[in-house]
């Protein structure tokens, strides 16, 4: 404990704030409007953590460079973690994780494998490969998939909000479709959809959620398995748009909270910044 | 009573194929498409069955199965996350392992997630639109509206066959409850005889537990590592 808070008075329960205590939470940096240079100019994302989420990561794709580490689920129910030397059986992981590389060059991206040969019983590795990275407090997940099983929801709404106040922000895939999914539509997750129009960090502010944030998610050419790219669409492909560019914004203000993240998004967010006198 | 039940299923039976093929058929035409297909997840046997083909390969398709890992379709089916890939000859994978085997290899796919209530049913596919034609959001939308009519026809297609499997005695029980009814709509539904006995076998079986199936799905709860 700290001589200041020896000498306080008396412990005031975590729910209110006292003047004193309200004038020491002034935070000088940060400035009355977001620029993108403030944001993230110079940034490589260099020292933020990257999951990937997925189908696993191609580990000798060029366009995905270093894979720091790659494991995959043995047994949910104790969520046993095992090194992973299966790579990419999909394809998708791979995608999602030279995306997030093509914006944020210098971040450290482990692959959790949560999918792969055999995807019956999968609901109960994609909860456990979530867990393990929420448990080892990664700064970023993308989670470029979504569960429709109302059994999990609520486990799943219990690690998002984990993850928000452990400052690890879960960056998941919104769904296009009439069908209620999860984890992307819970508010302590960062929601993405696609827009149509072309350059990475071209992306907009959602004023009528569920979904959050809009970042290109059509005909973009994304690495695949055998170091081949493929033209894709699909929100799956936009969401680690936004991973990267909180990499990058994280690797320049590593002390940022994911309320604050979700904030410097907004304030240099495409339609935001535009709109600004 | 029972063989009016029995041939109101046989025939709902070929009126929801008519229905999915028909659903294949629109979603072809609306996207210019060379073929579409439905695709049913079959849970006993991990595998993917294609259920519907408009166009290419509708002749030879029907009734083949796939692992249901296999490729882009398995992808959808599990992450519930459509997905377009615009030449999907580059994946070598796929070219190899699935597309060759079915006697047709597309170059472009559009695959998105059959969904009804809780469940994934299987994965709609729109194979080859138009080389020229630039995809946009609004044809994923349209696409997701397309999934969720298929994703109706193939659950009532589902019911349907399971009804008929046990019409046709696949499983004792059912058998002995057809035999049954049957007896029971032979004496006459209006009988007070019957009446007895239907509100004897009430008495006897009790009120339904609505809790018994929801018992095997208790939410997850959060484990904490130390």
């Amino acid at each position: 404990m700290s001589e200041a808070a020896d000498d306080a008075p008396e412990e005031l329960p975590a729910w209110s704030l006292t003047a004193d205590q309200a004038a020491k939470l002034r935070d000088p940096a940060w400035p009355s409007r977001f620029t993108r240079e403030w944001a993230w100019g110079g940034s490589t994302g260099k020292g933020v953590r990257v999951a990937i989420v997925d189908s696993g990561v191609d580990p000798d794709h060029p366009l995905v460079g270093t894979v720091q580490q790659a494991v995959t689920i043995g047994d949910p129910d104790t969520v046993e973690v095992l090194p992973d030397t299966e790579g990419d059986l999909c394809g998708h992981g791979t995608a999602c994780a030279g995306i997030v590389r093509s914006i944020a060059p210098d971040c450290e991206i482990v692959s959790v494998r949560v999918l792969g040969a055999g995807y019956t019983g999968s609901g109960p590795v994609l909860m456990a490969g979530l867990e393990w990275a929420v448990d080892e407090k990664f700064d970023l997940i993308n989670m470029s998939l979504s569960t429709t099983k109302r059994q999990f929801s609520e486990f799943l709404h219990e690690l998002a909000d984990d993850a928000y106040f452990n400052n690890t922000m879960i960056v998941a895939s919104a769904h296009n479709m009439p069908v209620e999914s999860y984890p992307w539509r819970f508010s302590s997750v960062l929601s993405v959809g696609s827009h149509d129009q072309k350059g990475p960090l071209t992306f907009f502010y959602n004023p009528d959620p569920p979904v959050e944030f809009f970042a290109p998610g059509l005909d973009l050419d994304v690495p695949w398995i055998g170091g081949s790219t493929l033209r894709c669409s699909g929100n799956s492909f936009a969401t680690p748009h936004m991973t990267g560019i909180c990499a990058l914004i994280l690797g320049k203000h590593p002390e940022l909270t994911p309320f604050q993240l979700k904030s410097v998004l907004h304030g240099t967010a495409t339609n935001v910044e535009e709109a600004a006198p | 009573m029972m063989v009016a039940v029995a041939a109101g299923v046989l025939s709902a039976d070929d009126a929801h194929r008519a229905l999915l093929n028909s659903v294949a058929e629109t979603a072809r035409a609306i996207f210019g498409a060379k073929a579409a297909s439905i695709f049913l997840y079959d849970e006993h046997t991990d595998e993917l069955v294609f259920e519907a083909v408009a166009g290419s390969g509708a002749d030879t398709l029907i009734g083949r199965r796939l692992p249901s890992s296999a490729g882009i379709a398995g992808w959808v089916l599990v992450t519930r996350q459509p997905l377009v890939i615009e030449d999907v000859r580059a994946d070598p994978r796929f070219a190899q392992d699935v597309a060759e085997d079915t006697g047709y290899v597309p170059k472009g796919i559009m695959a998105v997630p059959l969904l009804h209530q809780e469940r994934s049913l299987g994965v709609l596919e729109v194979l080859d639109r138009p080389a020229n034609a630039k995809f946009t959001l609004a044809e994923m939308d349209l696409l997701g509206l397309f999934a969720n009519q298929a994703a109706i026809a193939l659950d009532l297609t589902q019911r349907s066959r399971r009804a008929r499997e046990a019409l046709e005695g696949a499983d004792p029980a059912y058998a002995a409850v057809a035999q049954v009814a049957r007896r029971l709509d032979e004496m006459g539904a209006d009988s007070a005889a019957v009446r007895r006995l239907l509100e004897a076998l009430a008495d006897v079986l009790g009120p339904a537990d609505g809790d018994a199936e929801s018992g095997a799905e208790r939410p997850m709860r959060r484990r904490r590592r130390s």
